[in-house]
């Protein structure tokens, strides 16, 4: 990076963050900090809803997804437009008819305190852990990348999210959502336009899609009902649908982004906006990978893209070895690559068929001198993470683009990491202090200003919770998966409360708050019993709350069933 | 004799002020439409590319 990139770079991140700073330091009202501008419209709304769920991650691994395994990862996200559709009309109408802070709030009037608390639990519980992580994972990969000090990547980035966040609240977030998304879209277009510019003379955005879905990088959906297959249109629309029902209707850093605005209505055309823009956007970012791929094939690359780690045991023997074996594999791909498109234009099917199993067979010998030198590495070291795939995307921007896009584009990097930590900070601040805090001093409720700064004191405290993990989640790296196998084994729960209390009329709050405990139960045995993929676990705790909210309420001792369901 | 409607009952039975729809069923329609002719478009891309 140059002083240019370095002045488009900071420019961009702290320019943005002042500017949500400056805009929103006069925020006094609860109202405003908890729930955003009141005068916030559709296209504001539907950026902050767009921004709170593309994290860095979003732009680091996924288009590294794409070169790895092709776009079908795309049908992941078959579920959300309907899951969209269900939140805009049955809970969001509700969260605005109740007129509450927080989605747990709602759970308080429809059944009772306690389920209100456990689902706030819950949510604090599940996203709280997860915080350290959404600065931890892409601070690794820019500080490896970039030769950063990772503790001042993790304190830089934590402390900006942290300023903006307290001070403005849901509106600083809601405000700088919407520039952080405009500069995102403005480099992921950028990075396209280069890419597609770079590919070799004669090879067209056509020829590259032909050779990306020859190679196998380019089948977006599969309709097999192999239920070994990870990525299927039925797992996606089924899968995808419940996973989007559970984050966007009861996830607090979600329902914060939508049910404020000016209207019902601008809430929900928010909502439609993602419903319509996500798998298109989704698709385009994959495409960039599967358009690396085919870039890679006819410029150098290292072996193994996370070079940083590749280094430390480069004056290995077999590493040398293993380098040369890499660039013959690919200059025989490219020549196979070549043969292959010239044969497509003649009318000899015979040697296009040659040419094109010759091809696969040259991309094949590549891929396996990856695995080689992956394999080599775990040798080397077994704490090494062999999955260079995230490392990609980033290697081309620091290696292809121009001077000024390079900052641009570590800036979109940036951006994400912010506007998704941002969105869930406020949320834990709101959740604190309206399901916890308030609950425990009912009287201070109708003290504004101190509820506001009450608010501001537990967003910091999560803030620097987080930023104080992610400092140490290096030493226990495992730590990561686990956090996301606890997300699995409550957010499942968490969904069965809100389903059984918009479609159970009849459900009353002790009847759920029992089945709650026991689908918990339930789900904490079978993970420490059985060997399944934890994301079932999310399907399994909803089903299980939902059934045993029906049974307990019509079993029951007439005592716990006085508190009836209440229509909201 | 029909009860009136309160506020918020008022709100949610607003039209959705988009041209060429008048109630939120057709924006919700639309949607729908939309996420299967995407879903087309991409079988379609899939068997062309791969």
């Amino acid at each position: 990076m140059n002083v240019a990139d370095w002045i488009v770079l900071l420019g961009t991140i702290v320019g943005i963050a002042a500017y949500g700073f400056w805009r929103t330091r006069h925020v006094r009202s609860l109202n405003t900090y908890l729930r955003g501008s009141t005068s916030a419209g559709w296209g504001t709304i539907g950026l902050s809803v767009m921004a709170t769920q593309a994290s860095a991650i979003t732009f680091l691994s996924i288009p590294g997804q794409g070169f790895e395994s092709g776009i079908g990862f795309v049908q992941n996200y078959f579920g959300l437009p309907l899951a969209l559709i269900i939140v805009c009309a049955v809970f969001l109408p509700m969260y605005r008819r109740l007129n509450v802070y927080t989605a747990y709030e709602f759970l308080g009037q429809r059944f009772d305190k306690k389920t209100r608390l456990l689902g706030a639990g819950l949510f604090l519980l599940q996203r709280g852990l997860a915080a350290g992580v959404t600065i931890y994972a892409p601070a690794i990969i820019l500080s490896t990348v970039l030769g950063w000090r990772l503790d001042l990547v993790i304190v830089f980035t934590g402390l900006l999210v942290i300023v903006y966040t307290v001070t403005g609240g849901s509106e600083a977030v809601a405000l700088t959502h919407k520039w952080q998304m405009t500069m995102i879209s403005a480099g992921m277009v950028t990075a396209l336009v280069v890419l597609l510019l770079r590919l070799p003379e004669g090879l067209g955005f056509t020829d590259a899609a032909h050779v990306a879905g020859a190679l196998g990088k380019l089948q977006a959906v599969d309709f097999s009902l192999d239920p070994g297959r990870r990525y299927t249109v039925w797992t996606g629309v089924f899968g995808g649908l419940f996973l989007s029902l559970s984050y966007f209707g009861t996830d607090q850093s979600q329902v914060q982004r939508y049910i404020g605005g000016a209207s019902l209505r601008e809430g929900r055309l928010g909502l439609m906006f993602n419903a319509v823009l996500k798998i298109p956007m989704q698709f385009v970012i994959l495409l960039i990978g599967a358009l690396l791929f085919v870039f890679y094939q006819f410029t150098a690359h290292p072996v193994f893209f996370n070079q940083a780690e590749w280094r430390r045991h480069a004056d290995d023997g077999r590493f040398a070895a293993l380098e040369l074996q890499h660039a013959d594999a690919l200059a025989q791909s490219q020549s196979a690559i070549r043969a292959w498109l010239q044969a497509r234009t003649s009318d000899d099917v015979a040697r296009e068929a040659s040419a094109r199993a010759t091809m696969v067979a040259a991309n094949n010998r590549t891929a396996a001198v990856r695995a080689e030198a992956r394999v080599a590495l775990a040798a080397a070291d077994p704490r090494t993470k062999t999955k260079d795939s995230d490392y990609v995307f980033i290697t081309f921007i620091l290696t292809q683009l121009p001077h000024g896009t390079i900052g641009l584009l570590v800036a979109v990097m940036f951006a994400a990491a912010l506007q998704s930590k941002a969105a869930e900070l406020a949320a834990l601040g709101t959740t604190t202090t309206i399901d916890f805090w308030r609950h425990f001093r009912p009287l201070a409720a109708a003290d504004e200003g101190r509820n506001v700064r009450v608010a501001r004191r537990f967003t910091a405290m999560w803030g620097l919770f987080a930023v104080a993990f992610a400092l140490f989640a290096g030493f226990a790296e495992n730590l990561i998966e686990a956090i996301n196998i606890l997300g699995s084994i409550f957010y499942g729960v968490l969904l069965g409360l809100f389903l059984v209390a918009f479609f159970l009329r009849r459900v009353g709050g002790s009847a759920v708050f029992f089945a709650a405990l026991a689908a918990e139960g339930l789900v904490i045995v079978m993970y420490l019993s059985l060997n399944i993929g934890y994301l079932w676990y999310n399907i399994i705790g909803c089903g299980a709350c939902v059934a045993f909210s029906v049974v307990l309420q019509a079993v029951l001792p007439p005592r716990l069933r006085a508190h009836e369901g209440r229509p909201v | 004799m029909t009860r009136a409607r309160r506020p918020d009952e008022r709100a949610e039975a607003e039209p959705p002020d988009i041209p060429g729809f008048r109630t939120w069923r057709g924006i919700y329609l639309f949607v729908f439409g939309w996420f299967v002719l995407v879903v087309v478009m991409l079988t379609v891309f899939t068997g062309i590319f791969s």
